[in-house]
């Protein structure tokens, strides 16, 4: 317990750690912030002035629509009669409907609808921040010679190891849990003050905690896999290297390639779409090369459903091998 | 006395593109309790090697090591509480305080942290704990590590290179807490270059070369078993020395030629010198055993000393000679 809350008390106390949880900070105040400022609450007043601008939108539409016709059959006969469609019959009228009051309304912030894209956001910021922390954190105790320090103590290798992971998931568990509350506090009051929280319900709330929970899950990933690439190369430039380096080969060179190669759900080899299927629940990705055909609705693109448990056995492979490959290096490989 | 460290034919082999590198071959060394032992040995001899394997950083490929009694590295988180070290060069997260650095180690040791206080006030560097180990010099760095390894009290001290980047003052500081530390029950085992150093501090002294022990025992017991019968002769004003020398290297001397005197290396009979040169009404001025320190026991053990017009490599050692018994003229 000494070496947990020693390794805890040598987390927080890094300037790392507090750069990046301020910067973090600002961020998601910015965006919270910006999230306020753009929307506003809709009420009667709002609506009526968001129908009187679809009034005028559709009488100024329909006058343009006369000044079209009339003009249309003037060039009739005329050089200028191919501008506009044979006999002037193609033209269509405006309707009532096609101006409809919704489209005028001013940004609002609906909490179920848009408080899931928040979520998302929560979660890839604090998922960064854990994975960059994560590795310096191991990283700067094995370029420092910190870890050296620390095994001349505590010579027990992976209990040494463990131990700091331990603290650093605890660390972010904790953090993720106060600032994914804070979140949903924070934009439930702008969803009062800017927008509407009236079609929450138990299951909508009970929705946006599992997907809080799923949030969680990729943090805490991101901090271990960050914390075990730094330790497999003993400096935190090892993990943030692999991470460009997955970037551009994963997202860029191989992205190129299986799209020029015509790949079949090419998407599905790229990281993003597998962390949107996971936050998401579900991410369809569909084939417009294809035509699965129907009698019934005729041409449709074979589709891949991606499933937030393909996601999470995904994440739960990369957290089991990048840690598992770390403490058997540490376990295996001399201190020098 | 009881050996309170033992290592025994202690292998440790390095496989790269290269080839195989023994870092130790079949290495010993005993050192008893209460007693300062230097441990020395050039660069590249296995000095670091030995002491990271003792503590668990690198695993051995054979050979045996026990500390207080307890086999190691089986035994090492038991014994880890009892033993201080420091290893090369200080190392130290440079953004925390030497206060947070010891503060945070005593966490980590379960170490009452009233002692954090006690050994910084014994290295010096009370006014100066608040600040940024990034901040500090080589020497204040260095203190730092001692200060680091004595936090729990330690029954063994391992310091290796301790008076690196200490001004003089610091050496002698350093030397004084040695002395202090042995008094008061502690063993220490220091690695050093400073040879007047250990010669001062040390009681007993383990030499390794090409990962091997070259020699052991108490520093006097080193310097008489491998002190050469190298005498200094001088001659009387105005006598051609040249001829004197013509004459011994005839008879067999190793004669070294000096300003105004010439030393013979190989005098295990210092008389034959004076017989040789009054046969020829030569007579001698002086006539002096050279007496030999650590440092040139170190360079004659370990084959490094600097050859004029050769440029030594690291890892590079001449066959040590065999120690001088006798010689010539016996």
């Amino acid at each position: 317990m000494s070496l947990y809350s020693a390794e805890t008390r040598r987390l927080t106390k890094r300037r790392f750690t507090k750069l990046f949880l301020l910067g973090v900070t600002l961020i998601l105040l910015a965006v919270a912030a910006g999230m306020f400022f753009t929307n506003e609450k809709v009420g009667p007043e709002q609506i009526a002035s968001a129908q009187a601008q679809a009034q005028q939108e559709f009488q100024r539409s329909q006058e343009q629509f006369q000044r079209d016709m009339t003009q249309c059959q003037a060039d009739q006969g005329t050089a200028q009669a191919s501008n506009w469609p044979p006999g002037c019959e193609g033209m269509v009228e405006p309707t009532a409907d096609d101006f409809q009051a919704q489209w005028f309304m001013p940004p609002t912030f609906d909490f179920r609808e848009s408080f899931p894209d928040m979520v998302t956001t929560l979660a890839a910021l604090l998922a960064l921040v854990a994975f960059i922390v994560g590795a310096s954190f191991v990283g700067a105790e094995w370029s420092s010679g910190g870890m050296m320090n620390l095994l001349l103590w505590r010579p027990q290798r992976l209990k040494v190891l463990g131990t700091k992971l331990a603290a650093l998931l605890v660390f972010f568990t904790a953090l993720t849990v106060v600032f994914s509350a804070v979140w949903t506090g924070l934009f439930y009051l702008i969803a009062q003050a800017r927008g509407t929280s009236e079609s929450m319900t138990s299951g909508a709330w009970q929705s946006i905690g599992l997907m809080e929970l799923r949030g969680l899950a990729l943090v805490i990933v991101a901090g271990a896999v960050g914390f075990g690439l730094a330790s497999l190369g003993r400096h935190t430039a090892m993990a943030l290297g692999v991470t460009i380096g997955a970037v551009i080969v994963f997202q860029f060179g191989l992205g190129t390639v299986l799209s020029l190669a015509s790949v079949k759900f090419a998407e599905a080899y790229l990281i993003p779409i597998w962390m949107i299927a996971w936050m998401d629940k579900e991410v369809k990705i569909e084939d417009y090369n294809s035509c699965d055909f129907s009698s019934a609705n005729g041409c449709v693109p074979d589709s891949l459903t991606l499933t937030w448990p393909m996601a999470g056995g995904i994440l739960a492979a990369v957290f089991v091998l990048i840690v598992g490959a770390a403490m058997w290096t540490m376990r295996s490989r001399d201190v020098t | 006395m009881t050996a309170v460290l033992e290592i025994s034919g202690l292998q440790k082999t390095y496989r790269s593109r290269k080839g195989v590198r023994r870092a130790l071959d079949g290495f010993d060394m005993t050192v008893e309790a209460g007693q300062v032992h230097g441990f020395l040995g050039p660069n590249g001899s296995g000095k670091t090697t030995t002491l990271r394997t003792l503590l668990g950083l690198i695993k051995p490929n054979g050979g045996r090591m026990a500390i207080l009694g307890r086999e190691v590295p089986e035994s090492l988180p038991e014994v880890a509480g009892q033993v201080g070290a420091i290893v090369e060069s200080p190392q130290f997260f440079g953004n925390f305080t030497a206060q947070d650095t010891l503060s945070l180690l005593a966490d980590a040791g379960g170490v009452h942290k009233d002692r954090v206080v006690a050994v910084l006030e014994l290295v010096g560097l009370r006014d100066r704990a608040k600040d940024r180990v990034k901040t500090y010099s080589l020497g204040m760095k260095q203190r730092l590590a001692v200060a680091s390894a004595l936090l729990k009290e330690p029954k063994l001290l391992i310091l290796d290179e301790p008076a690196n980047g200490l001004d003089p003052g610091g050496i002698r500081e350093m030397r004084t807490l040695m002395r202090n530390l042995a008094e008061s029950g502690m063993t220490v085992v220091l690695s050093s270059h400073i040879l007047g150093e250990i010669q001062l501090i040390c009681d007993s002294v383990t030499i390794i070369s090409g990962g091997r022990r070259v020699a052991a025992g108490s520093v006097a017991d080193v310097l008489k078993s491998n002190t050469s019968s190298s005498v200094k002769v001088a001659l009387e004003p105005g006598v051609d020395m040249r001829n004197a020398i013509e004459l011994l290297r005839a008879n067999g001397a190793q004669v070294t030629v000096e300003h105004d005197h010439f030393t013979v290396g190989n005098a295990g009979n210092p008389a034959q010198i004076t017989r040789i040169l009054a046969e020829r009404e030569i007579y001698v001025s002086e006539l002096t055993p050279v007496s030999a320190d650590l440092e040139s026991v170190f360079l004659q053990l370990t084959g490094t000393a600097p050859v004029e017009g050769q440029n030594r490599q690291v890892d590079q050692t001449a066959a040590a000679p065999a120690p001088a018994n006798g010689g010539w003229g016996q």
